[in-house]
């Protein structure tokens, strides 16, 4: 549990104008790592996706890989950035275990990518547009687990793994100008800013953009000042939110933190801050200040970086259509409303909607499975939709087992229950469930005979023309076939047993 | 021929012997492994080698003969052995960097270049001794011992490549492998009466070097001819995809130039600032020498100022550290190598890095991390490694603007002869003062050559004579310096080594048995 004082969120807003920035890394799916051959690919054995390179051992030279450098311009491109004819690579030096080589190859003064801005649509179709301090690359660190410790933090470990697959890994580091006049609206900005940079990447297929993964991360800096101040208050920054829901509610508790900090007199430390997606709260990491000494200077093993012109235009030819057209576009395809489009974006479902329509189910089913039965699931189990487990191909076989009479709804529930329980395909789940609509007429017909056997007076009366009652029969076969008859063929058979026109 | 004539002979008329079948590559590896037995280990042994790597460089040698009986067509220099200096990493044999932080470290992956020696079948007879991470002008920086010069085994033979320029000049390698950040090849080249090049920035692949001063470090032949640095030169030169700043298009016919034989013509040029004040008298005048020699050969030589030189050390001692601080932050006890756990209180990830830094560093690389780190900090950066970089610019206008007058441009390669050990070990700044004429090289990253001059007139030891010429011209060194080299010799009436002391040969075990001997360079390796 966190030990912070909160403010309430509107007594907080009453008095204080949120200020915001964020600084998006998004690691980049390249075949091979940044600066070394290795390849990049993720939950591989800990450290066998490794060479010299990305090991820092003596005597290695960095190269930098062409292809992230192309995704790099792509982001750049998509964000609206100006794109620099000439830049170079800086060490920024700090050590740490994670960091092989004890310095981190990254951009400093000369970002490839500056300048840009990128618009926000906020659920109910407001547009904010954030500003785009600079893009630039970088190279990630390895994955450092402590062991022994309660917390899994490093304070209290006995001792720390280091897994190096993912040291060197491109990474591109999107930073914003400072946000200012989002106020009440500032936890939903941030969500939806991230949400919009990490659909970007993934459109342009330059990241597999998991937030869940760590493809995507953000690194959220919120100050609050006075109404009507001008200074901007001082920051903290919360890193590893990870998720879309985090980092709205990271933002969230930190204005809240914030102002029942300095309602106390007390000012704001300038720090980085640790959120904890269990107790949705952040605590203290280390003190940071603007004179952090890096001891930046030019990586002298690595030649500028120039990009030609035509080069820039090549890439930008490449760029697919922006998200917010896409979205336009979709809407119109679907056919949705103006609400249940906005509900499929904000659900985060709107790949798996349109990867679902292409695969050939109806716009309309794929909204109902989506935005119903999985979605249910998805919030009992609280995790993104998206990230239940269900894909788009087992929405369209159960659509498709539904259409051929095979199973009814109800039946498909449990289907999708079999899915998600690691049962296999749907049509798998059917066989070995059993779950399949009874539609072998004998069968039936046999449950038919003794139902009607059973309710002779019922029987009675349909056949003397109150074909209504005929439903009391059909419950009592569906009863008996434990709901996987086909109701409509059990009613004309009844009728067609007891002669009676339907 | 004698094996004791057979290793004094160059290594192209080697090759020329291997090719005409006079001797084999066996033969030719033993012998000079008994001479390293000989010479090189004991209390005044010259311990110009770290590591005898006997056992697979007498495979390569069985294998190149075997190969040459069957009729291959193979690389000029194959069967011609050589030493790597210790700062490039080599697969089968430790790499220690000349530091106690390496010690026992072997490395998973070749260097390009000892890629380009295996590929050419020259078989590697050991790593040489050097300063600790090439930190140094006189080797005396190795935590594995000082080497020592074959000329007068009580001084230096410069730094920080003293272990390959020995190793040359007391014939227990044909050639070496060297590395020049500010100087490493060439002083000891000078300072043994050998022969050492500093490539142009980029013409050798870096790859595999462990680094000291990033954009200053390059990769360079160590001989005792002007020809065998060129076909040296010629193997380990060339792009190389994993070095990024390894040049596009290497100079090339390097070889062809040595074996011009003509200077007539050319226009040579004497740097003003290079000579003169705080140049000893017996450089000055075996410089002189020189000069009138290439003059009566045709050579027009010129005088050129290069003013901004007088900045050159104060600028490189900025420069080099401040990479050198950065290079050297891996070295940390976490991943590879020696890890040292403090003597006291709690086994925090900081505090053992801090044990192993302080226990695996020598006292000259502390030196200069703790000059780089605090160049690099905030707030002095602009003033120190910013002015620095200004001041190479202006080093690089200057050469510019000397190479507008003439061909090449001449010095003493250091302005003394060999000092004694221990006699500049506990005072910096005269140590550094060994490489002011070779610095402007580095920091321009244009190509330099050393070769003996002759020997001072006041110790007899000998001179270095240094030719630099602009950036992918190494050609022009070749040249000029095989003509300046044969004048020279035609005046001593032989090369300058046959004028130094025959080392005192430790009664080696029956060196006449192959597996005997051996067995003796492996006992050296256990060592």
């Amino acid at each position: 549990m966190s030990t912070e004082t909160l403010v309430g969120f509107e007594e907080a807003m009453e008095k204080y104008d949120p200020v915001l920035g964020f600084e998006v890394h998004v690691e980049l799916n390249t075949k091979t790592k940044m600066f070394s051959s290795a390849p990049n690919v993720f939950g591989d054995e800990p450290n066998t996706n490794v060479n010299e390179v990305c090991l820092g051992l003596p005597g290695v030279l960095p190269v930098v890989n062409r292809k992230a450098v192309e995704s790099s311009i792509l982001i750049g491109l998509a964000l609206n950035c100006k794109i620099a004819e000439h830049c170079t690579f800086a060490r920024k030096q700090y050590f740490y275990p994670d960091t092989p080589k004890n310095f981190q190859t990254s951009q400093y003064e000369d970002p490839i990518c500056y300048d840009g801005w990128l618009d926000i649509e906020l659920e109910d179709g407001t547009v904010f547009r954030v500003e785009i301090e600079r893009a630039h690359m970088e190279e990630d660190a390895g994955k450092l687990t402590h062991m022994g410790g309660a917390t899994g933090r490093i304070q209290g470990a006995d001792y720390s793994l280091v897994d190096y697959n993912r040291s060197g890994v491109p990474l591109v580091e999107i930073v914003t100008k400072p946000i200012e006049g989002a106020g009440s609206r500032a936890p939903e900005l941030a969500k939806a800013y991230v949400a919009a940079v990490r659909e970007i990447v993934k459109n342009l297929g330059v990241s597999d953009a998991r937030m869940e993964r760590g493809n995507v991360r953000c690194d959220a800096n919120v100050s609050l000042r006075p109404h009507g101040a001008e200074k901007f208050g001082t920051r903290t920054e919360t890193k590893n939110v990870n998720s879309l829901r985090a980092v709205e509610n990271a933002v969230k508790f930190e204005i809240q933190r914030h102002a029942a900090v300095l309602d106390s007199g007390v000012e704001i430390t300038q720090e980085t801050r640790h959120w904890h997606e269990d107790t949705k709260s952040t605590t203290s990491g280390r003190p940071k200040s603007d004179a952090d000494d890096y001891r930046y200077f030019p990586e002298p093993d690595l030649v500028p970086i120039v990009t030609t012109a035509e080069w820039v235009e090549e890439l930008r030819s490449r760029l697919p259509e922006p998200p917010a057209e896409r979205r336009k576009r979709l809407q119109a395809d679907w056919g949705y409303t103006d609400l249940e489009f906005r509900d499929v974006v904000n659900a985060g479902l709107m790949d798996e909607i349109e990867e679902t329509v292409t695969a050939g189910a109806t716009a309309a089913a794929a909204r109902k499975w989506w935005m119903g039965e999985i979605a249910r699931r998805a919030k009992l189990a609280d995790v993104d939709p998206a990230a239940l487990g269900v894909s788009p191909a087992v929405v369209v076989e159960i659509e498709k087992l539904i259409a051929s009479g095979a199973i009814n709804d109800k039946l498909a529930r449990k289907v999708l229950d079999g899915v998600l329980e690691g049962e296999g395909t749907p049509a798998e789940v059917v066989a070995k469930r059993g779950l399949a609509v009874v539609s072998d007429d004998g069968a039936l017909q046999k449950a038919i005979d003794e139902a009607l056997a059973a309710q002779p007076d019922v029987a009675e009366k349909i056949r003397g023309g109150k074909v209504q009652a005929v439903g009391a029969i059909v419950g009592g076969v569906m009863k008996v076939t434990r709901g996987q008859a086909d109701a409509a063929r059990v009613r004309e058979l009844i009728l067609a047993t007891l002669g009676v026109e339907g | 021929m004698t094996v004791h004539e057979l290793i004094r002979s160059s290594a192209a008329d080697m090759a020329a012997k291997l090719a005409a079948g006079d001797i084999t590559s066996v033969e030719l590896v033993q012998a000079h492994l008994d001479r390293i037995a000989a010479v090189d280990g004991g209390e005044r042994g010259v311990n110009a080698f770290l590591h005898v790597n006997a056992e697979e460089a007498l495979a390569v040698a069985a294998d190149v003969d075997a190969r040459r009986a069957a009729g291959e067509e193979l690389h000029e220099l194959a069967g011609v052995p050589i030493a790597v200096k210790d700062l490039i990493v080599t697969k089968g044999q430790p790499t220690t960097a000349g530091s106690k932080i390496l010690e026992g470290w072997m490395s998973p992956y070749d260097a390009t270049v000892v890629k380009k020696l295996r590929a050419a079948r020259m078989p590697i007879l050991g790593k040489t001794n050097l300063d600790e991470f090439a930190m140094g002008s006189s080797t005396e920086h190795s935590a594995y011992g000082p080497t020592r010069n074959p000329w007068d085994l009580d001084r230096i033979p410069g730094g920080s490549g003293g272990g390959s320029a020995a190793a040359v000049a007391a014939f227990e390698a044909p050639l070496a492998l060297g590395t020049d950040t500010g100087g490493s090849i060439r002083q000891p080249g000078a300072v043994t009466g050998t022969v050492g090049v500093k490539p142009t920035y980029g013409a050798v692949s870096r790859y595999g070097a462990i680094a000291m001063a990033s954009s200053l470090d390059q990769i360079g032949p160590v001989s005792r001819t002007v020809l065998d640095s060129a076909l040296l030169q010629e193997v380990i030169g060339g792009h190389d995809p994993q070095d990024s700043t390894s040049l596009t298009d290497p100079s090339t016919g390097l070889a062809d130039a040595a074996r011009l034989g003509n200077v007539a013509g050319m226009k040579i040029g004497i740097i003003k600032e290079l000579h003169g004040e705080g140049y000893q008298a017996g450089v000055e005048n075996r410089f002189n020498e020189s000069l009138e020699l290439l003059r009566g050969a045709g050579a027009e030589i010129v005088e050129v100022s290069c003013p901004n030189f007088g900045y050159a050390l104060g600028a490189y001692y900025l420069i080099m550290p401040s990479e050198a601080s950065s290079n050297l932050a891996k070295f940390d006890g976490v991943r590879f190598g020696m890890r040292a756990l403090p003597a006291e209180g709690p086994l925090t990830i900081e505090r053992v890095m801090a044990a192993t830094r302080a226990a695996g560093f020598g006292d000259e690389v502390k030196r200069r991390i703790i000059l780089g780190t605090y160049a690099l900090s905030a707030g002095y950066y602009d003033a120190y490694y910013g002015s620095a970089q200004k001041v190479r610019t202006l080093i690089q206008r200057d050469f510019a603007a000397a190479f507008e007058q003439v061909d090449v441009l001449i010095s003493p390669t250091a302005p003394t002869t060999a000092f004694k050990l221990g006699e500049k070990l506990n005072d910096p700044l005269a140590m550094y003062l060994n490489d002011v004429a070779t610095i402007p090289a580095n920091m321009a990253g244009v190509p330099g050559l050393t070769l003996p001059g002759g020997l001072a007139d006041e110790d007899g030891l000998p001179v270095g004579i240094q030719l630099l010429a602009p950036a992918r011209e190494d050609a022009r060194l070749y040249r000029v310096g095989a003509v300046l080299e044969s004048l020279l010799e035609a005046q001593w009436g032989g090369p300058i080594l046959d004028r130094a002391p025959s080392l005192a040969e430790t009664p080696a075990v029956e060196p006449v048995e192959t597996q005997g001997t051996a067995a003796t360079a492996a006992a050296k390796e256990a060592n």
